[in-house]
């Protein structure tokens, strides 16, 4: 088949419904109706800088018509004034430079717009614009119908905007400042020579790089104070402690030095340890501005919900003004917010969100709909049974896990190495000082100051924050995004991995689908194991005009096939698709839809035969019932071989939120020994989790959906699987990629190789503080020769611990 | 007076200068986001192309209401 590609989207195009319009093919109506746009406001540059850049827009009728009450605008809105409003909305498409061009030029395509600005790594765009002349439900609205749909979720309601803490910038700053200028100032005093230059301005020099130095010790280097006041309060002896110690100290003596005239001082070492190890700080700082890792429900649930007033009129208003009672409107694809009895006939809904399992489940009249499903198909009416606070998702967050303030609870591996470090290194300061006061009380104290000026952890402290800010980016452009540093050192500790069954270590994306056929079919006695081609064609024409998650699964799987032309296609909420096609009606659907009277005993058996924890769709032509196609879940790849892998080294269990239906099929696919756990609750998993922890296991939970959202947070390393890293994942400390799924194990081997590096690392910063003890003990220490230790030091182990991580990184 | 006290305090205070001017930047988000101004000054020259046959394509209007 001839493949050709959209213009505007790069999708490959169906011949038959292929749109040429100003010699350019479009594959659907919506791409050609956003090229026309463009090509009327002369804004056709989109196409230049990427090829098919485009999004098809989506069908968003009603959608957002809780646009138009105010307060739920006032909400949103960063600013706002007679005729000025500022808006930054969150555009999950925005990927290219096109996009960049296109978002900033809106001006042109829709007056009242002042200007728009885009945030790249945020994927936000903040649009000015007069609410006199527009409203912002026109540009939500001129936004979908170029392709450039915003996602508006309750997570915006509450915050305007967001503050961005830049006190570290400001003093990594400070620092840079003082250091450059101290070090200049104090080149002079390097030379040891007599000159009467020298001697002249040296008062004044000195007088300077102590007035430069105050700016760095009293404001950069604050944070250390008043960590190590924190961890003195707390009884832990943390790195932060010889650091501070040794600042105050150095700080103390130069002072000294310079008001008694005694000699320079250490400010050039005092303001270049400060920067770097600030520096330090600010490169273990990775953030990935487009992700999220604390998502809660408030990011899954839309603002306002349409409700339907005892006179039947319909009003959009804010979920949290729901209550019980109110009668809602659930559109096609729309989340339903709060539980609640379904009053409409029939609706199909789909759980992917809270359970990860794509096949949407049937509802009836009646029945109770459960937050965090989306409707399918039609609009439906239900009512509502709690307000979204109390609903049973919602009501997860209320569990202590995600009250819990996320303090550091375990001990970093540089805290644990200072809690020996500490004490030793004031009884060495101690000793040298008992011994040199029987001899000369002056350098007695000399040499006290000497060694806790020169023992400063500044090599020691840097190595951490080194190692884990390499390896944070290399893990990141491998798809698997950390949320801090700390979380590293916590997956090389971990001993257990739990993982979630459905869309964890199963794919929504692809199923496993097999046919089994009716005896109608048989021929000579054997089944077929497939449709013939004419029957095919008929079924995979019949499919391609639906948009049920089954029918798209189906159609991808099943073989090219010529295009038939459709005479009748119906769609039945809740049974299937009856199509008619060259005169044959095709039923692909439940076997309700196919059922009747004239079925062979044979086949009923087939078409009653229900398998536990299968999906099912029946195909029946032209009175013919043929068979079903069954639906299974579609494992990952390469999960055997990374379980294989995992066996070895950590306890593996799988959980799942299903019935045991899959436990065989599971059994002979994981390593023996593997814990399988069936029909577990939210609750259930966290609480699994918790007993674990209990037994003194280091938890890594590995899952997706928002009901192991609990589980995610009580386990010691929370991982969350995303088909789509832009969207949707539930709070957790890390998020993998799922294409990259199988590298998990590389990612557990290389978190512990950096652990490695971190204490070769720290045998390595070990011995020159022995080489600067040994100056320090025996009363030498000029300021030169700290001048010389402490960047020579800083730089090995920088790049020391560069050039490892990254070798551990190249080694698969 | 000697010159060394005028030049250090000339030089102490252009580096202040430039460090007020670092505060600021950054201060004003300047540094908030990194990527999208590398990509958003390459756009000058097609913006003006674009207006550019806006502006021809009313002059040739207007020539051809002249004629």
């Amino acid at each position: 088949m001839d493949t050709q590609n959209c213009f505007h989207c790069g999708l490959d195009i169906v011949k038959e419904n292929e749109i040429i319009f100003d010699d350019k093919s479009f594959c659907c109506n919506g791409c050609k109706t956003v090229y026309e746009i463009f090509n009327l406001n002369d804004m056709t540059c989109y196409y230049d800088f990427e090829k098919s850049p485009g999004a098809t827009p989506q069908d968003i009728k009603g959608k957002y018509d809780f646009l138009d009450n105010e307060n739920i605008v006032n909400k949103l809105l960063e600013f706002q004034e007679n005729s000025t409003a500022i808006i930054s909305l969150s555009i999950p498409h925005i990927h290219c430079s096109s996009c960049i061009w296109i978002l900033e030029n809106l001006q042109r395509l829709q007056k009242g717009i002042s200007t728009s600005q885009v945030n790249f790594p945020e994927k936000r765009v903040r649009i000015t614009y007069n609410p006199e002349v527009t409203s912002i439900k026109t540009i939500v609205y001129l936004l979908s119908s170029i392709g450039y749909e915003p996602y508006i979720s309750l997570e915006n309601y509450e915050t305007g905007s967001n503050k961005v803490d830049r006190t570290l910038t400001y003093k990594l700053g400070v620092a840079f400042f003082c250091f450059g200028n101290v070090m200049l100032l104090s080149f002079p005093e390097y030379f040891e020579v007599k000159e009467y230059w020298l001697d002249q301005y040296r008062g004044f020099f000195r007088w300077l790089i102590f007035a430069l130095a105050m700016p760095s010790f009293f404001y950069s280097a604050s944070g250390y104070y008043v960590s190590a006041y924190k961890s003195i309060r707390s009884k832990m002896l943390n790195i932060d402690i010889p650091i501070a110690l040794g600042i105050v100290v150095m700080f103390v003596r130069s002072a000294f030095d310079i008001i008694m005239d005694y000699g320079s001082g250490f400010f050039d070492s005092l303001t270049g340890l400060i920067f770097f190890m600030l520096l330090g700080k600010m490169f273990q700082i990775k953030t990935y501005s487009f992700l999220s890792f604390e998502r809660d429900f408030k990011s899954y649930f839309p603002i306002a919900i349409t409700k339907i007033n005892s006179d039947l009129s319909e009003v959009s208003v804010p979920i949290y003004e729901v209550i019980k009672g109110d009668r809602l409107l659930i559109r096609n694809q729309e989340l339903i917010p709060v539980d609640g009895i379904l009053i409409s006939e029939r609706a199909e809904i789909d759980y992917s969100f809270v359970t990860g399992e794509a096949v949407a489940i049937e509802k009836k009249s009646g029945d109770k709909v459960f937050a965090g499903g989306k409707q399918i198909g039609k609009v439906i009416e239900m009512e509502v049974l709690h307000s979204v606070s109390q609903s049973y998702l919602t009501q997860l967050w209320s569990n202590d896990v995600f009250q819990k303030n996320v303090e550091q609870k375990h001990k970093t591996i540089t805290d644990r190495i200072s809690h020996y470090f500490t004490p030793i290194l004031l009884l060495i300061a101690f000793a040298s000082f008992g011994y040199w006061i029987t001899i000369d009380a002056n350098t007695a104290f000399n040499v006290l100051t000497a060694v806790l000026i020169v023992a400063c952890p500044c090599a020691l402290a840097l190595t951490a924050p080194f190692t884990f800010g390499n390896v944070l980016r290399i893990l990141g452009k491998q798809k698997f995004y950390l949320k801090n540093a700390l979380v590293i050192e916590q997956l090389s500790k971990v001993d257990t991995i739990v993982f979630d069954k459905t869309g964890t270590i199963t794919t929504n994306k692809k199923s496993n689908i097999s046919f089994e056929s009716s005896s109608i079919t048989a021929k000579e006695g054997k089944l077929m194991t497939n449709l013939t081609n004419g029957n095919l064609a008929l079924v995979k024409n019949a499919l391609r005009g639906s948009n049920h998650p089954l029918s798209r699964m189906l159609y991808d799987f099943l073989p090219e096939v010529e295009k038939l032309n459709i005479d009748v296609f119906e769609e039945i909420t809740g049974k299937g698709i009856k199509a008619c096609i060259n005169g044959i009606e095709v039923l692909i659907g439940s076997s309700e839809l196919v059922k009747d009277s004239n079925l062979s005993a044979s086949s009923l058996s087939i078409l009653e035969k229900i398998e536990e924890g299968k999906t099912s769709v029946h195909i029946k032509i032209d009175g013919i019932y043929y068979g079903k196609y069954i639906f299974k879940n579609q494992y990952r790849a390469g999960l055997e071989q990374l379980f294989v892998v995992l066996d070895k080294q950590y306890e593996i269990k799988v959980l799942s939120g299903d019935n045991d239906g899959e436990r065989k099929t599971l059994e002979q696919l994981l390593p023996i020994g593997t814990e399988l756990i069936f029909n577990q609750k939210p609750e259930q998993k966290l609480e699994f989790i918790k007993k674990l922890q209990q037994e003194g296991k280091n938890v890594m939970m590995v899952g997706d959906g928002l009901n192991d959202a609990g589980a995610l947070a009580q386990s010691n390393i929370g991982v969350s699987i995303s088909e789509n890293v832009n969207v949707f994942s539930p709070a957790c400390d890390a998020i993998l990629d799922a294409t990259e799924f199988q590298k998990l194990n590389y990612f557990l081997q290389l978190s512990k190789n950096s652990i490695t590096t971190i204490k070769m690392s720290f045998t390595l910063s070990l011995l020159y503080n022995l080489i600067g003890l040994y100056f320090a003990v025996t009363g030498n220490l000029l300021p030169l020769v700290a001048a010389i230790i402490m960047p020579l030091s800083t730089i090995t182990i920088v790049s020391f611990v560069t050039a490892m991580s990254s070798y551990y990184a190249s080694k698969k | 007076m000697s010159v060394i006290y005028l030049l250090i305090t000339i030089s102490i205070i252009i580096a202040i200068g430039f460090f007020i001017a670092f505060i600021t930047a950054v201060k004003t988000g300047q540094y908030d986001d990194d990527y999208t101004p590398s990509v958003r000054m390459l756009f000058d020259d097609e913006l003006l192309k674009s207006t550019k046959k806006e502006t021809t394509v009313e002059k040739n209007e207007d020539h051809n209401l002249e004629e």
